[in-house]
């Protein structure tokens, strides 16, 4: 769950791949587990963080950030061992 | 501060920016905004209506010049009458089809004080698009399998090796996608008529796209490297939007194609990624592409920096660009008088 070292993150969820020239957008909630993601914290860490903001259940935060790295790794935003 | 510059009058061709554009409006801001000199600007046009001719803040004086099918001593003649009037220090010919005439006058137009830095004819011929395979196979740069046919009925026995679709491709301009043998023909006799033959029939890859323009010292030096992704494409699959990009792969095939072939002058590669990351070098275009002014907003000035070469002038190369520079190019209607229209018509001069 790394993210690329280079990709750049605005404070407006503006996300930018300087390698591939691709730009996407996320919303508050993704620019906040992005930058979670970016210093380094667990999962665990980014589901409670989120739950301590948003009033929805633990699981289901976890779902929705699963689904987010999923999208993420698709999109090639994340740092392999082999890259 | 422009007193201690020199200045250069330089004749520039590809005037024609238009939806499929050539280079030379793109070219001449660069080399308006040039650090080393100052210019006068000569434009060289084909056609009476290639916008260039009449933006005057960019063009200085235009000259229209005869199509290449005319011959090079047509066109020397010509260039022999703009030079008496104009005292040309340099000319740079931004079209792949005037390439050839080009570069067998320039040892001629150099004996008249006539700079240029044009790719050698061996290096023309070889990265010619009928070529590509050759070109691939010499240099260890992965290249889409490709043949050329001079009778549509020769793709037919393609289909047996190529999966569909298929890119047909004329030898100066234009491709299409085929995704059966109808689509094919109708794409052969399209391209054909326009361009002639033989037609490139290419294999397809599926990826991304991404191109490079640079400049090469003829040395096997990269003096300038700029790495773009197409952001938005036009029917014609021209980009109208880019943006520069951190690309180490891009910019490793662009030094070793450099270094491998000593390429010498403007250039842009045509790249395609695949899925698993590797690159296949579509084309190689002999000359600055259309969108060269984003690689001087991202900090190489690759005009200057050609035209430096040209003079013989010390040329270091470009060290880094900024990444995330874009271009968005745009339609203006400008007004113009049919007074205009009359003299570049009937006198061939503007």
């Amino acid at each position: 769950m790394k993210i690329k070292s280079n990709i750049a993150v605005s404070d407006n969820g503006f996300v930018f791949n300087p390698a591939s020239g691709e730009s996407f957008m996320v919303n508050p909630v993704g620019l906040g587990m992005l930058n979670m993601m970016r210093k380094g914290q667990s999962q665990e860490q980014i589901v409670a963080a989120i739950q301590e903001d948003y009033r929805a259940e633990a699981m289901t935060i976890e779902r929705d950030l699963l689904d987010f790295v999923e999208m993420m790794r698709q999109y090639r935003l994340l740092q392999y061992d082999d890259e | 501060m422009t007193t201690n510059k020199p200045l250069f009058t330089i004749g520039v061709t590809g005037l024609n920016a238009i939806d499929s554009p050539g280079p030379g409006v793109a070219v001449i801001r660069g080399l308006r905004e040039a650090a080393s000199f100052n210019c006068r600007i000569i434009g060289l046009s084909y056609e009476s209506l290639e916008p260039g001719i009449y933006m005057h803040d960019i063009v200085d004086k235009t000259y229209q010049i005869p199509y290449p099918s005319a011959g090079t001593e047509v066109l020397m003649s010509r260039l022999e009458y703009i030079h008496e009037k104009e005292k040309l220090d340099v000319i740079i010919p931004n079209f792949d089809a005037e390439l050839y005439s080009f570069i067998k006058l320039e040892s001629r137009l150099l004996s008249m004080g006539i700079h240029t830095f044009l790719p050698r004819m061996d290096q023309f011929e070889e990265r010619h698009k009928v070529n590509l395979n050759d070109f691939g196979k010499k240099y260890q740069i992965k290249v889409p399998r490709s043949k050329a046919i001079y009778n549509v009925n020769e793709a037919q026995q393609l289909e047996k090796d190529y999966d569909w679709p298929l890119v047909v491709k004329g030898k100066y301009y234009d491709a299409i996608l085929a995704y059966n043998f109808d689509q094919l023909r109708a794409a052969y006799n399209k391209i054909s008529a326009k361009w002639g033959l033989p037609i490139i029939i290419q294999e397809f890859i599926h990826g991304t796209e991404y191109n490079v323009t640079g400049l090469g010292d003829g040395q096997g030096n990269t003096i300038a490297a700029v790495p773009m992704r197409k952001q938005y494409i036009t029917d014609k699959g021209k980009a109208w939007g880019g943006i520069s990009i951190a690309d180490s792969q891009a910019l490793a095939l662009t030094d070793h194609f450099l270094k491998s072939t000593q390429w010498r002058g403007g250039f842009e590669l045509e790249l395609m990624k695949d899925k698993n990351g590797d690159y296949y070098l579509l084309e190689i275009n002999p000359r600055m592409p259309a969108w060269i002014y984003l690689a001087v907003g991202a900090g190489q000035n690759i005009p200057e920096a050609l035209v430096r070469l040209a003079m013989g002038w010390p040329c270091p190369a470009f060290n880094g660009y900024k990444v995330g520079k874009m271009f968005v190019r745009y339609a203006w209607d400008m007004i113009v008088d049919i007074a205009e229209f009359e003299q570049i018509s009937t006198t061939g001069e503007l």
